[in-house]
């Protein structure tokens, strides 16, 4: 396979797609109220929320100004909308799900096997059982509101961290494809004013938004989003803010995508309002924790709640989870904050009466060896785990635990059960109402289990 | 046997504005009149210059912290980044020490998994020492590097349970790129080759005692690329480096730290018998793409977070004299010894409207300490707003700015100077637009890219 030269840095692909910004957006006047938790409004939402450095990507040339609109008029609010949530570096699914009752665990795990009694059996397979960090998704499971995908990838696994994650973002074993799958669907679905459709509740675009031509955009956690200077004050200091946005295009691209990007800054910061208080309404606690996780998910649900037109949501879980050594510990905290994150999202989405409109996908780029290594910690894998969460999931599994007698290939990972493309090409056809063979390619060779209730 | 092609090498001008790219991404900017006089050595003495400094040394005051103190990079928080800075501000060896920030980002190792100001300092004396030296060389000083060895669990790698973490990223990320022609097996076989270093912990001061332990090497015969052998550690390096597919990964990967667009195939093919005829060596190729047509011609790039903070002290001529670069370096998207990840910053990252606020910050700590106070400046500025503009140029040492970044700064100065109805407004405006055009100058995107 050739080595493109842009496999060891990301970069390109999201380089392009910075939108350009309108200007005359409308400035909070003097005495406009100020929002209130779960009282918040669309539209003075929609300006906190462009005002929460909001980072427009895509193709489109509208005006920034233009998206203001374009969100105010977007579909109703009772779209389905896709939240992924992506645990970063191959999780180990045979701590996630252990196979306590299987005799090989603890030969190949002499360190690492959790002890039976350790978590809740899982109901659709004696033989497994939760790690106890994720007793809160177990809960869920027992509510029927978890699908759990307990083995699965791909065959011929790719180990190799970005390889194997660029796969699942662009839904093909591809490495030139430049489209994340959401990105695609997106496209087709979405809509050419509607930054909000694809959404990365992070610093910077997720590669699986990616898109070809509709907007899609990224906020940012919460910040003080101030740009002062030091002797500049009064009618000098606003032009000079405003000025930020006056950079011409440039025939040069380098130069080119500094002005757009401070004039999408110029207008965005006219708008802030100084809110900080972080407080969404939520009607249910979520963890607390210096990781930005609970707090973006609880974000989530008042902008859902606020009839934002989110359609595909893209969140990283805390935690590192390429555990090659001293993994009990590391892997235990972060599938902790994970999973009370999560379900408090989904108590959250309960109790707001929008549980019916949102899924929630786990995933990671693959799962960890079968045996451990001898650094108290695991290698790459090739299949690991997956879940949907929700109200409207089917709530079973979805391809089986294969065993270790003979799920192991010979390399000592798990064998896949399910392909993730099976599960994009469901997702968008049962959850979207889209034609998955216009996203996903060769979507004609996978099989479409029914995901829904 | 066939003439190797020449590498294309740039003839058109040399002038003030082909010397400021150069010095900027060959180095960390100019100081002041310093672009002018590389102009007049012209391209070929200017580059042989870079790649031939007199012997090291660092010019100018030392660094502190607020208050004055000194730093202690290996203990106290941010003073690490802090000093490697000050390196950047005051080497009188710009590229060595750009090419030491290249091999930090090429084998990135984050004190976040290696937890040790100290070992990351002495890995960072190891890329300066091998900056422009010869890229196998460094990779052998790498794989047993203390902040590596723990990085990627060089040191938890032994016989009885191999650790794959280094082996792959060995050829993954520092020689070959992913799909560069190496197999799951490779990874296990180099993985078992490069067994055998390890180190104690002493409680109270941490990892100490890095050595190689004859005892925990699999001494088996492996078989990488095909090619069987009882290998060690330094053969695993060896053939990683002689692997065909490396002369392209390297190739692509050192010009794209210099060149923002890939290099033409007639070139890439040129460097890469360069790079080979030479055995590995670093220096001719770093010389050939600074020569290169594409390199002056081609599009800006991006000013990498930190180098645009130690051109606006170089161009000041101000030392780092507070900690507020440490923290201000987590905003603009480049805190030294933490990269994100094994694969190193990534300029996408670098920026949006996050980073660029980071950009913004970095540029008000530059000028601050300067900025005219307009109670004591009252009526000395002239209500000009050309005038404004070049005085705010002049503060940055000058730098090339184009006619539209001029048109939207002067719009700016005028409509701002226009405001002042009453006299105390026009004794004081020209003052606040004389600070303000400053921080405008510094984060324009002629400002921002080179």
């Amino acid at each position: 396979m050739s080595c493109s030269c842009n496999e060891f840095s990301r970069a390109a692909v999201l380089r392009r797609s910075v939108a350009e910004a309108g200007r005359g957006l409308p400035v909070i006047e003097a005495g406009m109220p100020l929002p209130a938790g779960s009282g918040l409004s669309r539209r003075t939402f929609l300006t906190r929320t462009a005002g929460l450095a909001l980072s427009v990507y895509g193709a489109s040339k509208l005006p920034l100004g233009l998206f203001e609109e374009g969100i105010a008029r977007a579909a109703a609010p009772t779209d389905p909308v896709l939240v992924s949530i992506f645990l970063d570096g191959g999780a180990d699914s045979l701590s996630m799900l252990y196979p306590a009752g299987d005799a090989q665990y603890a030969g190949l795990r002499p360190h690492l096997a959790l002890a039976p009694e350790a978590g809740e059996p899982f109901a659709e397979d004696a033989s497994l059982h939760w790690h106890p960090s994720l007793a809160p998704l177990a809960e869920l499971h027992g509510e029927g509101k978890v699908s759990v995908l307990p083995a699965v990838g791909y065959t011929n696994a790719d180990q190799s961290h970005f390889t194997s994650r660029h796969y699942w973002e662009v839904g093909a074993t591809d490495a030139h494809l430049r489209t994340g799958w959401l990105g695609r669907y997106l496209d087709l679905a979405g809509t050419s004013d509607n930054p909000l459709q694809g959404l990365a509740l992070s610093d910077s675009l997720h590669p699986a938004l990616a898109s070809a031509s509709v907007p899609i955009a990224a906020v940012s956690r919460v910040d003080d989003y101030a740009f002062w200077a030091q002797g500049v004050w009064g009618e000098p200091e606003t032009r000079m803010l405003d000025a930020i946005g006056s950079f011409a295009p440039s025939s040069d691209p380098g130069r080119a995508q500094v002005a757009e990007v401070a004039a999408q800054v110029a207008s965005l910061r006219g708008q802030l309002l100084p809110f900080d208080d972080g407080n969404w309404g939520s009607p249910v606690t979520y963890p607390t924790s210096s990781d930005p996780f609970p707090s973006r998910l609880a974000g989530l649900a008042a902008m859902i709640a606020a009839g934002l037109p989110l359609r595909c949501v893209t969140v990283s879980a805390p935690g590192m989870y390429d555990t090659h050594a001293d993994q009990a510990t590391d892997l235990g905290n972060a599938l902790a904050l994970t999973a009370g994150s999560l379900s408090a999202f989904q108590r959250d989405l309960e109790a707001r009466g929008l549980s019916d409109r949102v899924i929630v996908h786990v995933w990671s780029e693959f799962g960890r060896r079968g045996e451990e290594n001898g650094s108290l910690g695991t290698d790459h894998g090739a299949a690991g785990m997956g879940f949907l969460i929700g109200s409207q999931v089917k709530g079973q599994m979805l391809g089986e635990f294969p065993g270790l007698a003979s799920g192991l290939d010979d390399e000592g990972n798990l064998k896949a059960t399910f392909d993730f493309r099976s599960l994009y090409c469901s997702l968008l056809e049962q959850w979207f109402n889209a034609d998955a063979a216009a996203i996903i390619p060769n979507a004609a060779s996978f099989d479409r289990p029914s995901l829904l209730k | 046997m066939v003439a190797a092609a020449q590498v294309p090498v740039y003839h058109g001008p040399f002038g003030r504005k082909e010397a400021e790219r150069l010095l900027w991404r060959a180095g960390f900017g100019p100081k002041p009149g310093e672009a002018k006089e590389v102009a007049r050595k012209g391209l070929k003495r200017a580059v042989d210059d870079l790649l031939h400094p007199p012997s090291a040394r660092l010019v100018g005051r030392t660094p502190t912290a607020d208050g004055g103190e000194p730093l202690s990079p290996r203990d106290a928080w941010g003073h690490d980044h802090l000093w490697w800075l000050d390196r950047m501000v005051r080497s009188n060896q710009p590229l060595v020490e750009r090419m030491t920030l290249i091999w930090h980002d090429w084998f990135a190792t984050s004190n976040a998994g290696v937890g040790s100001q100290k070992w990351m300092l002495t890995q960072n004396s190891l890329f300066r020492k091998h900056a422009l030296g010869n890229f196998e060389s460094l990779l052998i000083a790498v794989t047993h590097d203390p902040a590596m060895l723990i990085w990627l669990n060089g040191r938890d790698n032994t016989k009885w349970s191999p650790n794959e973490n280094y082996a792959r990223e060995l050829m993954e990320i520092f020689t070959l790129g992913a799909g560069g022609g190496y197999t799951e097996d490779d990874v296990r076989e180099q993985a078992r080759a490069l067994t055998g270093w390890r180190n104690d912990w002493k409680d109270g001061v941490g990892d100490v005692n890095f050595r190689y332990d004859a005892t925990r090497h699999d001494n088996g015969v492996k078989v990488v690329f095909g090619k069987s052998g009882n290998f060690g550690w330094k053969d695993a390096c060896r053939l990683s480096v002689q692997h065909p597919p490396h002369l392209t990964y390297f190739v692509r990967r050192l010009w794209s730290y210099f060149v923002p667009t890939p290099p033409p195939t007639a070139t890439e093919s040129a460097l890469k018998a360069l790079y080979k005829r030479s055995g590995h060596e670093i220096a001719p190729v770093v010389g050939a793409i600074l020569r290169h047509p594409r390199f002056y011609t081609g599009p800006a790039m991006l000013k990498p977070p930190v180098v645009q903070v130690a051109g606006m002290l170089r161009a000041r001529g101000r030392p780092v004299d507070t900690g507020a670069w440490a923290w201000i370096s987590e905003i603009d998207g480049q805190r030294l010894f933490y990269p994100p990840n094994v694969a190193g910053w990534s300029e996408d990252r670098w920026l949006d409207t996050s980073t660029f606020r980071g950009r913004w910050i970095a540029a008000n700590y530059a000028a601050r300490k300067y900025a005219l106070d307009p109670g004591a400046s009252s009526g000395k500025l002239p209500l000009d707003a050309q005038e404004l503009l070049s005085r705010a140029l002049d503060f940055w040492g000058n730098p090339g700015l184009k006619r539209d970044t001029r048109t939207a700064l002067l719009g700016f100065a005028t409509s701002a100077l226009a405001d002042a109805d009453q006299a105390w407004k026009k004794d004081q405006y020209p003052v606040l637009v004389l600070n303000a055009l400053r921080m405008l100058v510094a984060v324009s995107p002629d400002y921002q890219t080179c």
